[in-house]
């Protein structure tokens, strides 16, 4: 009863085809931005924004590229943490090397650097597929990390191989405070959301779909697999460049490149996982699910008073445990729960 | 060159990757059977050498005796890790039984180290690491007795794979439904036994491994990267190839080491991580389907 088409008709192209087709949904984005944007600085305490919120938007923002590759195009990667590291170190050096040069468009450039290594490591994708791309996806992972800790000038020869984020200035303004940190990744983090939305409903997102579901076919029926694939890698490659930028410079401050470990790319995956491969809204609802479970396990954790060794191997388990339940329970993810939410809301309260 | 050195390494380099061949196998094993590519050899590896080395440093088991409950360990962990994890999911797209794994690997790496601790362990097997006497005098070659013997015991291990797959009534089941799984069942094979029964070879396999790398670096945390290295053994020789797996093993093996000394210091060194893998990777664009993988062969 709530939530239903009925009494909405579209009279024209345009209404056919824009992104919400429903009042309900234009209206509940429009609630959940202005939460974000205006009721959330209010409220929150610095705290939040910096340990979860922060944390779970630039999450969100690399389980999107990595959604866009693994979830909608189909190439199983391992390597997205590489990325990230390119896009953060490339954007340290855009802003070392280039004085004067605007944040957002050093971001940008970081972002298309990570591309340009997408699309480098995104070759092999055109001969191999499934587990042999997984695993040659690990070389970019070794081999990026390796390559910035190595060469010196990526980390401008300091000792330690510690980089230090430059202040973020824009027009003047520093975000310097958690909420203004906040706000940018916010930005980012929307507008980015927005292209993705749109690019998978469109030309590009259903050739992507088509290589994902069966690449022979969908080459029969017209798809360059080749630009198909590495628009995938690239696009993937810049989203998770800009996360990893975003990660090093409003999140962490200083990093090495071993912050951007197998480690991350695992956590990504999950987080592609849990939320629902092939879902914009799923890497949100992923990130913010592999960001609050560790903040619940110590809640946890210590009101049992239990050590700290002991509380980072539950972790570790009840995160195994936890994949592989999704997997089996829900193979669509937490995406998929919001749908049947929807399903069911069309009815309520009445029974059919 | 020197060439007495130049031998020194690919020997050094060759024995090692006997032992990520040993690693390598246990994908191979349960690939070959059930179609899973298993993320969580590594940390069944790990997870069978901490209960072998807990056992015997912690409860006072004598070696074998440990050994023995360590197989019996790993084989009651295969068969719970098919019942629990992979019946349910069976007919679901290879892609998500990989991340189950994935998901299974946390999963054994927590619950090893919240039974038997995280801290390092030594694990003494017996065996010297001493250069063996009659090579260092006869040719001035260095090599490892340790690894001689880990070599030999692979060796045994493969051979008795092999005799296993191809003698024994289960060996040939085994092999009926890799070949194709709806035949094996219409003909009368349990596909649920057989698969338990690949995933406690796959443990055993992996205990051997255990032991065999943990005597030498240690048992902790790390041995679970052991498998990250078996990977480009893997993509070498092919996903479903036992003889691609000791063979792949070898190259990555050989070819790691005479990187590392010959070309690592002209780029900064610490290329063993990264160049086996753009090593197959250069390979997979050769042969799609590694050395002895089964060729693909796609229909729409």
């Amino acid at each position: 009863m709530l939530y239903r088409e009925a009494g909405q008709f579209k009279s024209s192209y345009e209404a056919d085809g824009q992104i919400f087709p429903l009042r309900q949904d234009r209206l509940g984005i429009a609630l959940l931005l202005v939460l974000a944007f205006v009721a959330i600085p209010q409220f929150a305490s610095a705290y939040y924004f910096s340990a979860i919120l922060i944390p779970f938007l630039i999450f969100s923002l690399a389980a999107l590229g990595l959604n866009i590759l693994t979830g909608y195009a189909g190439q199983l990667s391992l390597g997205s943490a590489a990325f990230m590291a390119v896009g953060a170190f490339s954007a340290y050096n855009f802003i070392l090397r280039i004085p004067g040069i605007p944040l957002l468009l050093a971001f940008v450039l970081g972002g298309l650097s990570a591309a340009l290594v997408g699309i480098a490591f995104g070759l092999p994708s055109l001969r191999i597929r499934g587990f042999y791309l997984a695993a040659s996806t690990l070389a970019t992972q070794f081999f990026v990390v390796w390559a910035l800790t190595k060469i010196q000038w990526f980390t401008n020869y300091s000792s330690s191989g510690v980089i230090t984020a430059q202040k973020m200035e824009m027009f003047g303004y520093e975000f310097s405070s958690p909420a203004s940190k906040y706000l940018l990744v916010l930005a980012i983090v929307s507008v980015m959301a927005l292209l993705a939305k749109n690019m998978v409903r469109s030309n590009v997102g259903r050739s992507w779909m088509a290589v994902r579901d069966m690449d022979v076919a969908a080459e029969v029926i017209g798809i360059r697999l080749m630009r198909t694939k590495l628009l995938a890698f690239a696009v993937s490659s810049f989203y998770c460049g800009v996360a990893g930028a975003l990660y090093a410079f409003a999140y962490l401050g200083t990093v090495e490149p071993e912050a951007y470990s197998l480690d991350l790319s695992f956590r990504i995956l999950f987080m592609v996982i849990i939320g629902g491969l092939g879902s914009i809204l799923g890497s949100f609802l992923g990130a913010a699910f592999i960001v609050l479970l560790p903040v619940f396990l110590n809640v946890f954790a210590h009101a049992l008073s239990l050590p700290t060794s002991v509380a980072s191997n539950l972790e570790l388990m009840v995160f195994g445990a936890l994949i592989i339940f999704f997997l089996i329970v829900e193979p669509h993810g937490l995406a998929r729960l919001w749908q049947i939410a929807k399903e069911k809301l069309r009815l309520w309260p009445f029974p059919h | 060159m020197n060439l007495n050195f130049f031998f020194e390494v690919l020997i050094g380099g060759l024995l090692s990757g006997v032992m990520y061949a040993l690693v390598a196998l246990g994908f191979v094993l349960i690939y070959k059977a059930s179609g899973v590519f298993n993320f969580a050899q590594g940390a069944m590896v790990f997870f069978a050498a901490l209960t072998c080395v807990s056992l015997v440093n912690h409860w006072g088991f004598p070696l074998w005796v440990a050994i023995l409950t360590t197989i019996a360990t790993m084989a009651v962990l295969g068969v719970l890790i098919e019942r629990i994890v992979l019946r349910p999911l069976v007919n679901q797209p290879e892609i998500s039984l990989f991340m189950a794994t994935i998901g299974l690997s946390f999963f054994i790496e927590g619950m090893a180290q919240l039974m038997w601790g995280a801290e390092v362990q030594r694990l003494d097997l017996g065996i010297e690491d001493v250069p063996m006497e009659s090579l260092l005098t006869n040719f001035n070659i260095i090599v490892s007795k340790f690894d001689v013997v880990a070599a030999c015991i692979c060796a045994i291990l493969v051979t008795c794979l092999a005799l296993f797959f191809s003698r024994t009534k289960i060996g040939r089941a085994l092999r009926a439904v890799a070949d194709d799984h709806q035949a094996a069942l219409a003909v009368g094979i349990p596909l649920q036994h057989i698969w338990g029964i690949v995933w406690a070879v796959a443990g055993f396999v992996a205990m051997v491994a255990g032991l065999l790398w943990g005597s030498r670096n240690g048992v902790q945390f790390s041995l679970t990267f052991v498998a990250l290295k078996a990977l480009p053994v893997l993509i070498l020789g092919g996903f479903t190839s036992v003889p691609g797996a000791i063979i792949g093993g070898l190259i990555i093996g050989s070819t790691e080491k005479l990187a590392e000394v010959y070309l690592g210091p002209f780029v900064g060194g610490g290329i063993e991580g990264w160049f086996p893998y753009v090593l197959a990777l250069l390979f997979l664009l050769v042969r799609p389907e590694g050395l002895f993988g089964e060729k693909i062969i796609r229909r729409i």
